[in-house]
């Protein structure tokens, strides 16, 4: 029986790791061709191992997002490999290190913002040419609970993810009508290797993350993939701009 | 195969027609055992026909929500028939009177607020002691990008969808840990009768309306039967409390 992306390629950047990762398998289990981008080789070629032991089809390449001529052959490789680009799964991001506005260093401040804020908006900026020639497309970006609510200790962080969900909206208003629709994850706290990092000495309190959660528990990197799968799918059709809130209940608050 | 929402009993309010029926027509060929509730008898028996035409499990009740007892009866109703409740669709709604804040009457304002907002909360008040008792549920109000947004000679419509954000986010929180989840939708333009009465009505202008659409067409009830179909589903596990837009980018302006 034909998955819900059936024959669709999709690009996923950061699917080396955590909710790309989930992302990804879920994609393939739905049908989809899946190149995986990511800045750790090994990261991608593993996910692309676990696909293809499930049967499905997957590649892998390197790319680091805030580089704009890595973005742009990675755009170039996926439609070479694949012929198309039908969805893409802006993901690839880091959380920079915890400390305060004032605190937080010049580079980690620029770096986070260049993978995170920037490198959505390169991925955007050579995914939609493709996908304009194609006649249509989808694209999903991962914003966070920390683009609509702020955190303290993350402000390089937050106001990347507000400026995805800012990104998100422009995009998909400029392309309503080109039947690209442009929308976004915001996870809340997710079993991911980031957010372990962020826990083990990172800075960040394990007990304080789970008593933010009013579900109390933290969120699995597949029940994000699933909002993701909906969103790059026809179900979602008349979806577009929209930051979906996949968080336990988190921003309910 | 089974379906997303195989045997799941699941209560609709409001599914004699528009995005009420068109919601309850894709949960049965989810598989879902539906209860129509609808104050227009003849409507919601039209539903129930046309699902089990289509191989599905329906039942209907008339039932206004903005009456306690009706609320109660209905809830009953339904548990008597299929043994449990699983989720809810607490769509009922009207559309009151096109009028601007000072021009408003107050009896249209009254039973907006009524059948819109109170009959949201006397739904959840009925159906969430049902879910607890076999230990969890999902529910999805129906909203509007009215209830985010303001809409001009549409105050007490506006009130009460903002109403029913609201209502949505504190019973997230409040049956967070019991396995409970609540979620709503915010339509935008969407092709129903509702639509159309305020069109005919000289109160909105088709063009314009449709102009003010980023993705520059009405929406099909179906797709935002869609969003309530994964909103009851286990694929949003994780979403608890969230306002889905479903409306072509309406409000992303």
């Amino acid at each position: 029986m034909a998955g819900s992306l059936e024959g669709k390629a999709i690009l996923v950047t950061g699917g080396g790791s955590g909710i790309g990762r989930a992302t990804s398998l879920l994609l393939a289990k739905q049908g989809a061709k899946v190149m995986i981008a990511d800045y750790v080789p090994e990261g991608a070629q593993k996910t692309v191992a676990m696909i293809r032991e499930a049967g499905g089809t997957a590649d892998c390449l390197v790319a680091d997002v805030s580089v704009t001529k890595q973005v742009e052959m990675m755009v170039a490789k996926t439609v070479e490999t694949y012929g198309r680009i039908d969805g893409a799964f802006n993901n690839a991001g880091i959380e920079g290190k915890m400390a305060g506005t004032i605190d937080t260093s010049e580079e980690n401040f620029d770096r986070t913002i260049a993978i995170n804020l920037k490198g959505v908006w390169l991925c955007m900026k050579y995914e939609i040419p493709q996908m304009l020639k194609q006649g249509g497309g989808v694209i999903v970006n991962t914003a966070s609970i920390a683009g609509l609510v702020g955190f303290e200790g993350l402000p390089a962080y937050n106001a990347s993810k507000h400026g995805v969900v800012g990104l998100t909206k422009t995009a998909a208003l400029e392309f309503a009508q080109k039947n690209i629709r442009v929308n976004c994850v915001c996870p809340g706290v997710i079993q991911t290797p980031m957010v372990a990092r962020l826990m083990d000495g990172g800075g960040m309190n394990e007990n304080d993350m789970r008593a933010g959660e009013p579900v109390g528990r933290f969120g699995q990197p597949q029940e994000i993939g699933e909002g993701v799968v909906w969103l790059l799918s026809d179900a979602s059709s008349f979806v577009t701009g929209h930051s979906m809130v996949i968080d336990g209940g988190w921003i309910a608050r | 195969m089974a379906g997303l929402l195989e045997n799941k009993v699941v209560l609709v309010t409001g599914g004699g027609s528009g995005i009420g029926r068109a919601t309850s027509l894709l949960l049965a060929k989810q598989g879902a055992k539906v209860m129509i509730a609808d104050y227009v008898p003849e409507s919601a028996e039209r539903t129930v026909k046309l699902i089990k035409d289509a191989g599905g499990n329906a039942n209907c009740i008339a039932a206004d929500v903005s009456i306690p007892k009706q609320v109660e009866a209905m809830v009953a109703k339904t548990v008597e028939v299929y043994g449990r409740l699983d989720g809810a669709f607490n769509n009922a709604g009207i559309e009151g009177k096109m009028a601007d804040t000072v021009e408003y009457p107050e009896e249209i304002f009254d039973r907006i607020m009524a059948i819109n907002l109170k009959g949201v909360w006397l739904c959840m008040r009925a159906e969430i002691p049902q879910m607890l008792k076999t230990g969890g549920g999902a529910i999805v109000n129906t909203a509007s990008g009215a209830g985010l947004v303001g809409v001009p000679m549409l105050s007490a419509y506006n009130a009460s969808k903002h109403g029913v954000v609201g209502l949505t986010k504190t019973a997230a929180l409040e049956y967070a840990q019991k396995n409970i989840r609540v979620n709503c939708v915010c339509p935008g333009l969407i092709n129903t009768p509702m639509v159309a009465r305020m069109i005919d009505s000289g109160g909105m202008n088709e063009q314009d309306s449709v102009a003010a659409e980023p993705v520059r067409r009405m929406g099909r009830p179906e797709e935002i039967g869609e969003g309530v179909v994964w909103l009851l589903s286990d694929a949003a596990s994780f979403v608890t409390g969230h306002s889905m837009s479903i409306d072509g980018g309406y409000v992303a302006q």
